[in-house]
């Protein structure tokens, strides 16, 4: 019988002192919650329906000429009590285009109430081509650019375009991811909301 | 005759001032490697991974355009990359800023490397600290009690050298 395996026998093992192993394990538990925690809003989406949007409030400037009553910058909760449609948009997007004049068509027709407000959201785009955009579809809802891409990240966009329909309250009540076909389609959504 | 030529001397030298002018509005004297110098240290949000300089999207040909308006405008290399992380935010940079957040991009891997340094440098040495406890009584052990304790690959190597001298 060989005495190799006996308890006795075996050297005394050198483990890492206490405070090196905590350390360890703490930093590796961190690490692993904030790979977590961004795997978590990666795998979210954008925001959904039903979703309260007074959680990520935002105050967005505007291009120069433009303006809510008065002012060269529009806030989300000033906007409680408001049909209010956000959506997000770029120059360089080639699927914007198609919705641009249905988005202004709309606008004009529900503007005179003052019950709706339509809000444009420049993302990750250059003004001189913001502009020029702007300019060629003749758009007159208040439109900024997304500084820091704040709103779209609140928004969790997956792309563009995307318009978000808020509710008088500031709640989602639809998404529309891609293009609109139609103005009728615009309205309609806005108008079940106007009637609720 | 000579007023003709006069007139048409001054036409021609009058197109040549528009020509520069609307080169001169359009950064043309800026090069693309005055602008690549830049973009090379940004990246665009919408196309991730893919450093502006390279990347043939839509938005990032405007972007680079916009660098080369803001060259042609006598911007410094470091406003116009301010302007872009106003505009942005900070995660359009190559090199995150070293505050807040970001500092963990500068500390967490190398502490990773080097926590992992110490543990296999460990390992390895109590590793070899068993082979040298483990080799130690084999080498005073009678040959008898040397194969009832010696390994599967001393073994091998013992059949192997029978083998060897069969064929002699």
């Amino acid at each position: 019988m060989t005495e190799e395996n006996t308890p006795e026998n075996s050297p005394q093992k050198r483990g890492m002192p206490l405070w090196v192993q905590i350390t360890v394990w703490s930093v590796l538990v961190a690490l692993l919650v904030v790979v977590f925690m961004g795997l978590q809003r990666a795998q979210e989406g954008n925001v959904q329906t039903g979703e309260e949007t007074g959680k990520f409030d935002f105050t967005m400037p505007l291009f120069e000429g433009y303006y809510h009553e008065g002012a060269q910058e529009i806030s989300l909760t000033d906007l409680r009590g408001k049909i209010v449609v956000l959506n997000f948009w770029a120059s360089w997007c080639v699927t914007c285009k198609d919705e641009a004049v249905e988005l202004e068509e709309a606008w004009r027709y529900y503007q005179p109430d003052g019950e709706v407000v339509f809000i444009g959201i420049d993302y990750v785009d250059t003004e001189p081509e913001a502009r020029v955009y702007l300019k060629r579809y003749d758009i007159t809802y208040p439109n900024g650019p997304d500084m820091g891409t704040k709103i779209s990240q609140a928004f969790r966009i997956q792309g563009v375009p995307e318009t978000y329909f808020l509710d008088r309250d500031g709640v989602v009540k639809h998404v529309q991811l891609g293009p609109f076909q139609s103005t009728a389609q615009i309205m309609s959504i806005i108008d079940a909301l106007l009637a609720e | 005759m000579k007023k003709l030529n006069i007139l048409t001397l001054f036409i021609i030298l009058l197109s040549l001032f528009s020509v520069n002018t609307v080169a001169a509005q359009g950064g043309g004297d800026i090069s693309d490697d005055e602008v690549n110098a830049i973009a090379s240290e940004l990246f665009c949000p919408v196309c991730e991974n893919t450093p502006l300089d390279v990347c043939e999207t839509q938005a990032c040909k405007q972007w680079r355009e916009l660098i080369r308006l803001k060259l042609s405008e006598g911007w410094t290399d470091a406003e116009i990359k301010q302007y872009f992380v106003d505009n942005y935010g900070a995660r359009v940079l190559a090199e995150p800023p070293k505050e807040g957040f970001n500092l963990l991009v500068y500390f967490v891997p190398p502490a990773i490397i080097l926590i992992g340094a110490v543990i296999l440098f460990r390992a390895f040495k109590e590793w070899k600290n068993d082979n040298g406890e483990k080799d130690a009584p084999i080498t005073e052990a009678s040959p008898k009690s040397t194969r009832e304790t010696s390994n599967p690959k001393d073994d091998y190597l013992a059949k192997f050298e029978e083998e060897l001298r069969k064929r002699e």
